[in-house]
């Protein structure tokens, strides 16, 4: 089936095929004068057989066949012989059809359906498997559909699996054949299935086999794809967790007598209170999770006045997510100055907060910090890194036996790259060192490969401009998870403003400019920044931004921002006051080629303010075209400051719809609006 | 030539040939009708009557007298029947197949002493008649076969049933030999018309012998044998694996694989001049995998890193060709697991199968019929016929002999004027060396679980002073050539010295089986205590020195002898050269239509 060329046709084969085309458009006008006529007699079934015979494409002539049986069964629920005569017949078609292209969906799909009905032999499925699958290994239909008849028959995985590794034997370029054994082994693996634990004993076994296809042909894919899948199983830790929280644990956060917030000397929160009056908790969990509310989290303050709403930070609406953020509300309270408030959050004591694929919450956590108002100002030049360390260790997530298949993974690999150039090899490579590096184990000393893994990447970005991107976003994650590891790492992109007045003290900013950066990181260790320049970075997403919920002032100049939509998470960052979005690519690229799906307001998941739009564009004469993305994007923020120059979609028409749309500007592009 | 293919595929069987349904291999029962008054059966009779028992011969003038059914002598007489030519086709043997012949156990023990026992005096009788226009030579057959040593290795019950069951063995005399999927022997059965007669299976693993007690691997011959390999690294799976690419990549496929890199990167002329295991060595491949190379699929004989003895250097160009006979062997018909095959009822077949195609295009056949003389033209001293042992005189233009064929060296005296140079050249055949042979009866197969298998031990595999390959092939019951629960296992090297290559012979087969028991001590010995790895028991093997002989044209052609390869190519090559010398006009089995077979090419034959 692979790599057969195309003939040419010939003249006289054209003549055939025409003609063979007006025989079937009259079966196909039969066929749907029965169909809309409701005609299940034997006839008509008979010529829909032959129509779907030449063509079993049409998913319509397998729908009238499905009708016809459920008519026939709904008419005549007696006779079990009859029945089964009946459904025979289906799968008899089916055959044919499938001989005719043994890739069809609407065939498949219909065997399948018949056998659902219960009432026909299985037992044959797996002698007609077994041709179609001689006749082409890797055609996924019959994989899939083995699935289908191996659970229907009660065959054991572990069988399956030996068929797999039966086949790869014979040729190890099959896709699905690895695909399959992918899924058996996720089964056996999750229900702990005898010899089937522990998982990393598995696993090495299968890391061996699939060594064989990788070295004997780099080449091929198929085995790539598989590994790939192994240091997931590998690495990857099932139960959610808490990894990173603001405040951190053990955090000392000094609210001033003139409402500013005061954290640890460093960071001082003046955006969220003095409006507000809220203190923000940031819950970060390593990946999304539902279920987070008071009955999970549980937090204990004075301070608190009745039970926290805990939101989920996402973009899309949903209810899984992997930020969690609530507002403790401090502003309407009446506070003791210089006590010591301690708010202590318990969670995973009590089940509910569960996985996006299930798996429950992993080991308890606690963590406390502290909250004080004072009425003198004191510095300190104390930092606080976002890291958790909370009460409970939660470390043993991977076991040793996992970092040393690492390791070993590792060596294997630099071996392989010693003998031969290989693109993916270095891809692996750099994966695998990745992996290790964020192995949160005592003996793996974290980062000591960020130079290599970063060499990697580029190297790959030259060898394969065509996947020059996903190495650029890698090589970004990379340099981020480094910059930001440590507090000594962090440091000397942490500037201290001085120049600030009087009456606004000192603030951090973190400034990650010109690090080539297209894609944003680690932001798990940047809870509790509250200014950060990113600009003169390469950037076109600024994904995952939205857990910085402390954020007042962000630099987003001279990056490749392709459009307002781009800055969908900002929307979720009630404290952003001061926003630089000046020379990027809002408005160069007419068609947004990073979303899936031609957006318009209709789409959206966001609810959109008609009434104010309208209102909006009526009054200013503008294209609803043009701008019901800035609306959206800008509508619900209250920036202080923006800079847009620099941006195809920047001119006056924008200044002005702008400024309606954020009554709160007072500048914009450093122009002074009052 | 797809379909050429499809006819050798529906020969090969997948599912084993039942005793009970076995064919004779002995031919002339089974004749076309329209062929079978060519045959001339001598009674069996004949050994105790005089000469007068052997029938006339009618007519008495060809254009071609062939004496011996060997491989290439059979082949000629397909070859020159399918061109018109009258050919008569006699053997001395009561079987087929001469050197290359299929034998019994009791029929092989035999042959061999008395094809190793020097040659009788010529009977003074027939020669020196000097009534006759022509000199009388006396031809004499001068044994190719030395040094045989047969043992009897099993309880005597077991002794007493195999002899009983003698007829069931079919033991190849020139063994081990077997043929490449993709050889030129198959294009050559399939140009002839002479694969209806045969029906092969393929020999199910080919391995190689590791040393220090490695045991026996299998060898990575294809993609798919790399990635299930067991003894290679990983890194060496890589190298081979990068090889072979780079050798399809020079023979220009490319494969079904060609993605990776620049395309058709060839090899360059100087490395196709240089010495292939230079080459290797250039390319930095690991000693282990040159060997697997050099021995095991390149089937090369003498040690190539060993300057001193090697008598074989391949160029990397022929080794290439060699690779790729290989590979395009392995998969090549889709129900022969690896990259041979070997024909059931054993290598006599092959003879056999030519011979019928003669008897078709009209060759006469007489088995049994020993020719005593030569008859030259006196003056020219041209040869112009034979003198049968019945005394009946048969001319013809042409003759080929057997290669055992000699011609006394002290000529009788009556020839005294006869011109001695032209029949120099019969008396000095060419001797191209010697290859010792094995031949084992086990009761259990070398490695669990195979019935048939071929094994190459490389040099220095079974001691540092080894400079020769030893080959091995071992063919089980269901290629019907032994009683089941039995196997027959044959061994070759090429050798300078009968001494040194028995001892090397009897090294390889102690490695693989059990060393031998002696037959007199009287307790069966039963301690096989490790169970674990239970050598096979021989119950009988032979061992025997066989001569290689070029064959060689000229007023008398001279076949040539079975050589020491595992194929048949070198000879076929020979044959083939021979026949273009002899009838430089005629092609070599010309095409004719055939309107038989009309294989239908239906892609999936789907079970309902």
């Amino acid at each position: 089936m692979h790599g057969r060329p195309r003939n040419v046709l010939k003249e006289e084969d054209t003549a055939a095929l025409s003609a063979k085309a007006e025989k079937l458009r009259l079966l196909q006008s039969h066929f749907l004068a029965n169909h809309h006529n409701r005609i299940y007699t034997k006839e008509a079934l008979e010529e829909n057989a032959k129509l779907l015979e030449n063509n079993p494409e049409w998913h319509t002539a397998w729908n009238y066949r499905k009708l016809a049986v459920e008519s026939f069964l709904t008419d005549s629920h007696s006779d079990p012989e009859t029945v089964k005569s009946v459904l025979d017949e289906e799968l008899r078609v089916v055959e044919n059809a499938l001989r005719k292209n043994f890739k069809s969906y609407g065939a498949w799909h219909h065997r399948k359906w018949v056998l659902s009905k219960g009432h026909s032999s299985i037992d044959k499925e797996l002698r007609l498997l077994a041709a179609f699958q001689k006749a082409d290994a890797r055609n996924f239909h019959a994989w899939n559909y083995r699935r289908f008849v191996t659970t229907l028959m009660k065959i054991p995985d572990e069988e399956e699996l030996k068929y797999t590794e039966e086949v790869i034997g014979a040729n190890f370029s099959n896709y699905s054949a690895w695909h399959n054994r992918s899924i058996l082994l996720s089964n056996l693996l999750k229900r702990k299935a005898e010899g089937y634990f522990p998982k990393e004993i598995v696993l090495e076994g299968e890391f061996e086999l699939v060594h064989n296809a990788i070295f004997t042909d780099p080449d091929d894919q198929s085995g790539w794809f598989y590994h790939l899948w192994l240091i997931d199983q590998m690495v990857k830790i099932d139960a959610p967790l808490l990894v990173s929280s603001w405040p951190s644990h053990g955090l000392n956060i000094t609210l001033q007598g003139n409402k500013c917030l005061h954290g640890s000397g460093l960071s001082v929160l003046n955006s969220t209170l003095p409006n507000t009056g809220t203190l923000p908790i940031i819950l970060y969990f390593n990946q999304a999770v539902e279920g987070i509310d008071s009955s999970t989290v549980n937090v204990k303050s004075e301070l608190l006045n009745g039970d926290l709403v805990w939101k989920p930070l996402s973009t899309n609406n949903s209810n899984n997510a992997q930020v969690w953020v609530a507002y403790l509300n401090i502003g309407n309270l009446d506070v003791q100055r210089s006590k010591t408030y301690v708010i202590e959050i318990n969670l995973g004591h009590s089940k509910g907060i569960v996985s996006s694929n299930g798996y429950d919450y992993g080991h308890a956590s606690r963590v406390t910090f502290e909250l004080c108002i004072q009425s003198a100002y004191t510095e300190s030049v104390e930092q606080q890194d976002g890291k958790i360390t909370s009460e409970i260790d939660h470390i043993p997530t991977t076991s040793g036996r996992c970092e040393e298949a690492i390791v070993n993974e590792i060596s294997q690999f630099r071996d392989l790259l010693s003998e031969i150039d290989c693109k993916i090899g270095k891809l692996t490579l750099a994966r695998l060192l990745t992996a290790l590096d964020s192995m949160p184990s005592p003996r793996a000393n974290n980062m000591v490969h960020t130079e290599e893994i970063l060499q990697l990447y580029d190297d790959l970005m030259r060898l394969d401009p065509t996947h020059y991107l996903y190495y650029k976003d890698e090589h970004s994650l990379v340099l981020l998870r480094q910059i930001t590891s440590s507090r000594e790492s962090l440091l000397p992109y942490c500037y201290y403003k001085k120049d600030a007045t009087e009456a606004v003290p000192g603030y951090v900013c973190l400034r990650l400019q010109n690090l080539s950066l297209s894609r944003m990181g680690s932001i798990e260790n940047l809870l509790w920044v509250q200014m950060l320049d990113l600009s003169h970075n390469q950037l076109r997403s600024i994904e995952g931004l939205e857990a910085m919920q402390l954020l007042s002032c962000l630099n987003l100049s001279h990056n490749k921002l392709g459009s307002f939509n781009a800055l969908g998470p900002l929307r979720l960052i009630k404290s952003l006051k001061v926003l630089d979005i000046s020379y990027n690519e809002i408005g160069s690229h007419t068609i947004d080629t990073r979303r899936y799906l031609c957006s318009s307001p209709l789409c959206h998941t966001e609810e959109f303010a008609w009434d104010q739009f309208e209102t909006l564009t009526d009054s200013i004469h503008i294209s609803a075209a043009k701008f019901w993305e800035p609306f959206l994007i800008f509508q619900s923020m209250k920036l202080t400051q923006l800079d847009i120059k620099g941006n195809a979609v920047a001119d006056e028409i924008f200044g002005s719809f702008i400024i309606r749309v954020l009554p709160t500007l007072k500048w914009l592009d450093e122009e002074d609006l009052s | 030539m797809a379909q050429n293919k499809k006819r050798i595929h529906n020969k090969i069987l997948s599912q084993p040939v039942c005793f009970g349904t076995k064919l004779s291999p002995t031919l002339p029962h089974h004749f076309t009708p329209h062929a079978a008054d060519c045959f001339y059966a001598p009674s069996f009779a004949m050994a105790e009557s005089e000469a007068s028992s052997y029938p006339p011969i009618d007519p008495t003038n060809f254009d071609l007298i062939i004496v011996g059914t060997g491989l290439p002598e059979s082949i000629l007489a397909a070859a020159a029947s399918a061109v018109g030519k009258t050919v008569l086709h006699l053997d001395p043997n009561s079987f087929y197949g001469s050197h290359f012949a299929t034998l019994s156990l009791t029929d092989l023990t035999s042959h061999l002493n008395s094809h190793s026992l020097p040659a009788p005096p010529p009977p003074p009788s027939t020669s020196g008649s000097g009534d006759s226009d022509y000199a009388v030579v006396d031809l004499v057959q001068d044994p190719i076969y030395s040094d045989i040593e047969i043992e009897w290795h099993g309880s005597e019950d077991e002794t007493s049933k195999m002899r009983e069951d003698s007829r069931k063995f079919n033991i190849d005399l020139g063994g081990p030999r077997a043929l490449f999927c993709a050889d030129s022997c198959i294009d050559l059965l399939l140009k002839s018309g002479a694969e209806q007669y045969l029906e092969f299976k393929g020999v199910d693993a080919s391995l190689v012998y590791e040393p220090n007690g490695g045991g026996l691997a299998n060898v990575p011959d294809s993609r798919g044998a790399i990635f299930r390999d067991k003894n290679l690294s990983l890194k060496e799976k890589n190298q081979l694996m990068r090889f072979f690419k780079l050798v399809q990549q020079h023979l220009g496929g490319g494969g079904d694989q060609s993605d990776g890199g620049g395309e058709g990167q060839k090899i360059s002329e100087e490395d196709l001049d240089s010495s292939f295991v230079s080459f290797l060595d250039k390319m930095r491949l690991p000693p282990k995998i040159k060997s697997i190379l050099l021995y095991a699929i390149a089937m090369l004989d003498f040690d190539q890193d060993n300057s001193e003895v090697c008598k074989d250097f391949l160029k990397t160009k022929d080794g290439i060709d060699r690779l790729a006979l290989y590979s395009s062997s392995v998969g090549r018909f889709p129900n022969a697991p690896g990259a041979l095959i070997y024909p059931i009822y054993g290598e006599g077949e092959l003879p056999q199968a030519f011979c019928r195609r003669a008897a078709v295009k009209g060759c006469i056949y007489v088995l049994r019929m020993p020719v005593t003389s030569l008859l030259m033209d006196k003056v020219t001293g041209c040869y112009k016929g034979v003198r049968l042992v019945s005394g009946q005189d048969l001319y013809s233009h042409q003759l080929i002999l057997d290669p055992s064929f000699v011609i006394p060296s002290p000529l009788s005296s009556s020839l005294a004027d006869f011109p001695r140079e032209k029949i120099q050249l019969l008396s000095q055949r060419e001797l191209k060396g010697m290859v010792a042979r094995g031949i084992c009866i086990t009761r259990s197969s070398i490695k669990p679980d195979l019935l048939n298998c071929s094994v190459v031990y490389p040099p220095r595999s079974l001691s540092p002073e080894q400079v020769m390959s030893v080959r091995a092939l071992q063919i089980g019951s269901n290629l019907a050539v032994c009683p089941a629960g039995t196997f027959i296992l044959y061994f070759s090297t090429v050798c300078n010295d009968a001494d040194e290559g028995k001892k090397l012979l009897k090294a390889a087969m102690n490695a693989l089986l059990k060393p031998v028991v002696s037959v007199n001590s009287g307790s069966i010995p039963v301690v096989q205590s490790d169970n674990e790895n239970v050598q096979p028991i021989v119950l009988w093997n032979a061992f025997y020195i066989q001569k290689v002989f070029k064959g060689k044209f000229d007023s008398m052609t001279s076949a040539p002898t079975p050589d020491g390869n595992l194929n048949y190519t070198d000879i076929l090559d020979a044959t083939e050269k021979l026949f273009s010398q002899m009838y430089p006009d005629q092609a070599f089995f010309p095409k004719t239509e055939t309107p038989e077979d009309t294989m239908d090419e239906n892609g999936v034959i789907m079970e309902s």
